[in-house]
């Protein structure tokens, strides 16, 4: 085990690299944009993004303050892990919900249990001019989904809030460009070169916290089009469905109403590492049925202010 | 418990990037997907949603690698790939981002963006153009820029080899006609591998087909090639990112000086000179959150505390005492132009380099770079978008410039437009006048 803990040895691993760069990214935007904020869902990625942060802040508080956009549509052990997690690193929580949105009147919906997950962004954007934040930092990554892949890692957004996939200004180097007029704002994706694997090794390797559901657990499922649909108040059996219950875990968590988790039985952040390896179906087909619609639906709402 | 075996041979490797130059056509983007695809790379439902587009786009039944790395909707529509896509991929031994540069208009400024962070750039020639002939114009051009960008390894993979039935006198032509390019380009390393990308051939696992073939496949050798953008035995090059100060009783005030080796290594105990100012200290402790480093080799975000308080801010940068860099506010550099909007003299740029921003003049514009002939001989006066060309700086204060290709760390630098704040250029330094 001594051999792992040399600290000294020049050579970077690949989590390493990755650590290294998404710090360097981190200390960009606080050093070049006034006003940032640290989007934390709770999920796995943002937890990702709030361990990065203390590697380049500390032993300062750090720079920005973190931000939840709340569909409303939450697993309750999300949320309290998201306070818990809050709580530990004495940082302060802006939650912006899409409640709030609603009874405004600047979303509305078709049914109380559509997805949320489109209206986000509206709340995003409600919540970007209040505090007139110019950079908003997040967690997505390039391998998520293809419309990803041409994403910046510092990616503009016009005072609409909007992503014009053919006017983004190119990246070279490490020179990142985080100049943005009034009303504008960037989108900063520390972490746009990891894949779901280097995220499973990451939080192994630096034993981070989740929420229970990305663990194997008991829950009550429905199996509809392929897909292991929850049991909840916002996803209730349909006529003629079976409810069973089977072994589980989260791959993302997102809003209620269309997150799904996968048959596992791996309990540890390793087993997830082994599972990941051979995995045959990728993070959101498996797990997303608003991404299943159509090939463009997320470049779709990235173009709408999605994050 | 019996104590693991070391085994040198599945040691992570850490990351290497690679830039695809060529043209569908050529069958980059097969290529690519091949890659993906026999990596692992490629999800059940990434290929399932690949079967339908394929349905919707061609009568064909054949699976098309390539649409796995065609990424946004318009372009999808148009059939051609527009901007430069990054894609993953990992063997047991090494992370892998390929910049995918498409080969259309604004090729020259999507390729060189690729380029930038490249360790290794795939030449890809698709044999079946070239038969016994010249090999083709945009061959030349991607060697040119990957030449330009100092990228160190260059593969030749000379592809769709089973449609001229294997034949290694095909082979051999390709090599000895790039040969001369590489050649005259100034190029260093270049291997060349024959490969089929759409039936996999050489490119994970090496053929039977090629038995003349004794090098190694496509994937091996890219597990082994060195990335050596970041290297720890170059100068020692620490731009300061970041001032963090907390405060805690007076004695224990923390200041420390946060930011990512670009080159060479910091070591516990190393006398260290700032620059601009000149003024020296010691590294007392190189800070990895919860614990400290006796050293940090290039690649490494760091805080770096000093033994005693000097002036620090943003943009500096830590070298060795004993080092004398040039510090420079007159200089020569290779420009590519970025933007629509063309060059203008008159206009004063911003320019950041490392982690300083400031306020840059063109002084002249000197001959613009023919990509195919490689020669700079043509005069301008200003640089349009895709152009690149050598031009003459002055910049408001002094900034340790190095020769791009000695330290391509802080021989780059960008253009930014101050009025739309669009990215204009990118730089890189060839020549420099000590400032007086």
């Amino acid at each position: 085990m001594i051999a792992d803990l040399d600290l000294t040895r020049t050579r970077l691993d690949h989590l390493d690299w990755l650590e290294s760069e998404a710090i360097y990214i981190l200390r960009e935007v606080a050093a070049e944009c006034a006003n940032p904020a640290l989007l934390f869902s709770g999920g796995k990625d943002s937890c990702v993004l709030l361990r990065l942060a203390e590697k380049a802040f500390r032993p300062a508080s750090f720079p920005f303050p973190l931000m939840h956009i709340d569909t409303g549509h939450n697993f309750p052990e999300v949320i309290a892990f998201r306070d818990e997690r809050v709580a530990e690193l004495g940082e302060r929580l802006i939650v912006r919900s899409v409640e709030d949105s609603i009874a405004r009147g600047t979303v509305k919906l078709r049914a109380e249990t559509d997805s949320r997950n489109a209206a986000q962004s509206v709340t995003l954007l409600e919540a970007i001019a209040e505090f007139g934040f110019d950079a908003c930092i997040g967690g997505a990554r390039r391998d998520e989904e293809k419309a990803r892949a041409k994403e910046r890692v510092f990616s503009f957004r016009d005072e609409f809030g909007q992503w014009d996939p053919k006017a983004q200004r190119p990246e070279l180097w490490n020179l990142y460009n985080a100049r943005v007029h009034k009303g504008e704002n960037v989108r900063v994706f520390p972490i746009s070169n990891w894949t779901e694997l280097d995220v499973w090794q990451y939080i192994a390797r630096e034993k981070l916290a989740l929420p229970s559901l990305y663990y194997a657990h008991r829950r009550e499922v429905i199996a509809r089009n392929g897909l292991l649909v929850p049991v909840t108040p916002i996803t209730p059996p349909r006529a003629g469905e079976t409810v069973e219950t089977r072994t589980v875990r989260f791959r993302t968590v997102g809003d209620i109403s269309c997150t799904c988790p996968v048959a596992s039985d791996a309990d540890t952040a390793e087993a997830i590492v082994a599972e990941t390896v051979v995995t045959e179906i990728t993070e959101r087909g498996a797990t997303r049925m608003d991404d299943q619609t159509s090939d463009a639906s997320m470049e779709r709402r990235k173009k709408e202010g999605y994050f | 418990m019996n104590a693991p075996v070391h085994r040198p041979d599945l040691e992570d490797r850490g990351v290497l990037r690679f830039i695809t130059a060529g043209s569908v056509d050529d069958g980059k983007s097969t290529l690519i997907g091949r890659l993906l695809y026999e990596a692992k790379g490629i999800f059940a439902d990434q290929l399932a949603a690949v079967t339908r587009a394929t349905r919707k786009r061609t009568t064909g039944e054949t699976l098309d690698l390539s649409l796995l790395t065609d990424g946004l909707e318009a372009e999808r529509e148009q059939g051609i790939t527009i901007d430069v896509a990054y894609r993953y991929f990992a063997s047991p031994v090494r992370k892998f981002i390929i910049a995918d540069a498409p080969g259309h208009e604004q090729y020259t400024r999507n390729m060189v963006t690729g380029a930038s962070t490249a360790d290794a750039a795939i030449i890809l020639i698709d044999v079946t153009r070239v038969g016994t002939g010249e090999l083709l114009p945009q061959t030349k051009r991607h060697s040119a820029i990957a030449k330009l960008l100092g990228i160190r390894h260059v593969i030749v993979a000379v592809n769709k080899i089973d449609l001229m039935g294997f034949d290694q006198a095909v082979f051999e032509h390709v090599r000895t006609e790039y040969e001369a390019i590489a050649k005259q380009l100034g190029l260093i390393d270049v291997r060349y591998i024959p490969i089929s990308a759409l039936e996999g051939d050489n490119v994970v696992r090496s053929s039977e087909r090629t038995p003349w073939y004794d090098g190694p496949p496509l994937l091996e050798l890219l597990e082994n090639l060195p990335a050596d953008r970041a290297d720890a035995d170059l100068p020692l090059r620490y731009p300061v990112q970041l001032v963090i100060r907390a405060n805690g009783s007076t004695a224990q005030d923390f200041r420390g000086y946060a930011g990512q080796v670009r080159s060479g290594t910091i070591k516990r105990g190393q006398r260290v000179r700032v620059l601009p100012g000149g003024e020296t200290a010691t590294v007392e402790t190189i800070g990895a959150f919860d614990h400290d480093l006796d050293e940090a080799a290039a690649g490494r975000s760091v805080t770096v505390r000093l033994d005693r308080d000097v002036d620090i801010s943003r943009g500096d940068v830590l070298v060795d005492a004993d080092d004398h860099p040039v510090l420079g506010k007159h200089f020569e550099a290779e420009l590519c132009w970025l933007d629509r909007t063309p060059l203008d003299p008159r206009r004063k740029y911003l320019l950041r380099h490392g982690a300083k921003t400031v306020q840059a003049r063109i002084d002249a514009v000197g001959n613009k770079l023919d990509v195919h002939s490689l020669s700079s001989t043509v005069a301008a006066e200003t640089l349009v978008m895709n152009d690149i060309g050598r031009v003459s700086l002055t910049v408001q204060q002094p900034f340790v410039c190095d020769a791009y290709d000695e330290l391509p760390a802080t021989g780059a630098f960008i253009l930014i437009d101050p009025t739309t704040n669009q990215t204009a250029a990118a730089g890189m330094i060839r020549k420099v006048a000590q400032a007086s």
